[in-house]
């Protein structure tokens, strides 16, 4: 969601301008080269690559959404911010040892918690195998005996998950369909089962964007299953990351302290922690009137537009 | 019943609820997806599983009713399939659960287990909404010359049904309705279709009754 194309205008009265910005993106255009396209039953995938930055880019005739990217001379480097966002995260569960991962796309995600936790399990599930074969190609993810990626559907993933007694201290919410989150890992339930193979410590992120009414429905799904949960929003995105745990929220000195202890092994990918305790908040900010997400309702993508 | 004594339903009726049928069919479709994916995953083989199904069975529903239309074709029985269909639709809201769960946990990949629990859910209802057309085309057709015409009307107003079900619940019922409720509402819907014919064929039938006996008295 950080980048957009955006097309041009056609209108005879701004011919300079149109001319303008016609050769400022043909430009654009020569400069980004695509370097791999994959078929997929889902979306169609598309590899690009710019200088040294090099981007996962799923085809959505909206305009194309960057959804991973890499600096191909700075891998560890986290390009988009929301990627960064997410590891606030460590905020409360500082030590996580059994990590699950909703939505793979680039990968960049599991491979920065890997790197940081190379002990840590951690199972990864991604709804579409040729996201897993891009991710392995052109953006250096490795499974390795820590690190494994189930190909499967997120909400089986986790019914059977729970099913089994296996239980996380860290799971990223990171699955995004053609729009926006497949409405069936929006609701109540689902959010009740990844609630149930979470550890007694365990911490819940999940990112969404902040887009208006639906932004509403959804705080109010989250609100009903955790009670309280922190809002974490940049004005440089668009993005709304959701980060919750089953015990209540620590306090926000608890935060900074912790900030101040993870800061510098963040450092290089990135992620000024350090600025993120101010910025989680529980401010609500949504009207609680919104109905909840269920199974029975959820017609989240029908919302969105408003 | 004997034929020639019987006044039939009219044709009006017959193309009314048949657009009923084709509207249910597609809601019941569109809420499929909705309904498995709890289980199942909201993945592209979810609707491979209900597609498939929905055919299979409206195949065999098309065979079926054109068989039982050539013996002795009445409207009670017609109305029968629509009550038979809200009928076998009534697991699908009350029990959906109970017959998804050991679907679940018996069968590990979710294209099989979607496609064993579209068999179970909707095969049924569906199979009865497919001997809707062929025997709603046996109760319009008066002459061989008409045939043609009547099948042709038939199927292109049960279609716009099914056009409708499939606009008016993908894009409107499931942003106002829970997905228990357009149900129930799709079973209200042939139970009244249903309930429609036999009224109209008791009083068709009772005033040609009467009528009869007056000639005859």
């Amino acid at each position: 969601m950080d980048r957009k194309v955006h097309y041009l205008p056609s209108a005879k009265s701004l011919a300079l301008l149109t001319c303008l910005l016609f050769s400022v993106s043909a430009v654009m255009q020569t400069a980004a080269e695509t370097i791999h396209r994959e078929r997929s039953i889902y979306r169609d995938i598309t590899v690009v690559q710019n200088g040294n930055r090099r981007c996962l880019v799923f085809n959505v005739h909206r305009g194309d959404r960057n959804q991973t990217c890499v600096e191909l001379n700075d891998r560890d480097r986290l390009v988009f911010s929301y990627t960064r966002m997410s590891f606030a995260g460590l905020l409360l569960q500082p030590q996580p040892k059994m990590i699950l991962i909703a939505g793979l796309g680039g990968g960049s995600i599991p491979m920065t918690l890997n790197n940081l936790f190379p002990d840590a399990e951690i199972d990864v599930v991604e709804i579409d195998q040729a996201v897993v074969n891009v991710a392995k190609e052109f953006f250096f993810f490795e499974e390795n005996d820590k690190m494994k990626v189930t190909v499967s559907d997120a909400r089986v993933f986790v019914k059977r998950a729970a099913l089994r007694g296996r239980k996380y201290d860290y799971i990223v919410l990171d699955a995004f369909g053609g729009d926006y989150i497949p409405e069936h890992l929006l609701t109540r339930e689902f959010l009740s089962e990844v609630k149930s193979i979470m550890t007694v410590d365990g911490v819940l992120v999940a990112n969404t964007f902040s887009t208006s009414r639906f932004y509403d429905h959804e705080s109010v799904t989250y609100q009903h299953v955790f009670n309280e949960f922190f809002n974490f929003k940049l004005p440089t995105s668009g993005n709304r990351i959701i980060i919750t745990q089953l015990s209540s929220l620590p306090p926000r000195g608890e935060l900074v302290t912790r900030a101040q202890n993870a800061a510098d092994r963040l450092k290089k990918y990135g992620v000024p922690l350090l600025e993120y305790p101010a910025r989680l908040s529980t401010r609500v900010d949504w009207d609680m009137s919104r109905r909840v997400l269920t199974d029975q309702y959820s017609p989240a993508n029908l919302l969105r537009d408003n | 019943m004997n034929q020639a004594k019987t006044q039939d339903v009219p044709s009006t009726v017959v193309i009314a609820v048949a657009f009923v049928s084709g509207f249910c069919i597609m809601t019941i479709e569109m809420l499929g997806v909705r309904i498995m994916a709890p289980y199942f995953g909201g993945s592209q083989y979810v609707w491979g599983s209900i597609i498939t199904i929905f055919m299979l069975a409206l195949a065999l529903g098309y065979l079926l009713g054109g068989r039982l239309s050539m013996r002795n074709p009445n409207p009670v029985t017609y109305a029968m399939f629509f009550i038979a269909a809200a009928v076998f639709s009534l697991p699908i809201i009350l029990f959906a659960d109970v017959i998804m769960r050991p679907i679940f946990l018996t069968i590990d990949d979710p294209r099989y287990g979607s496609l064993f629990a579209s068999i179970a859910m909707y095969f049924v209802p569906t199979c009865i909404l497919g001997m809707i057309s062929p025997y709603s085309v046996r109760l319009l057709v008066k002459s061989h010359e008409h045939s043609g015409r009547m099948a042709g009307q038939l199927y292109f107003v049960s279609t716009i049904g099914s056009a409708a079900g499939t606009l008016g619940t993908s894009f409107y019922f499931v942003l106002y309705f829970e997905i228990n409720q357009i149900l129930w509402g799709s079973v209200a819907a042939l139970i009244g279709a249903g309930c429609i014919i036999l009224l109209f064929n008791y009083f068709l039938n009772s005033v040609a009754g009467r009528s009869q006996a007056q000639n005859y008295g």
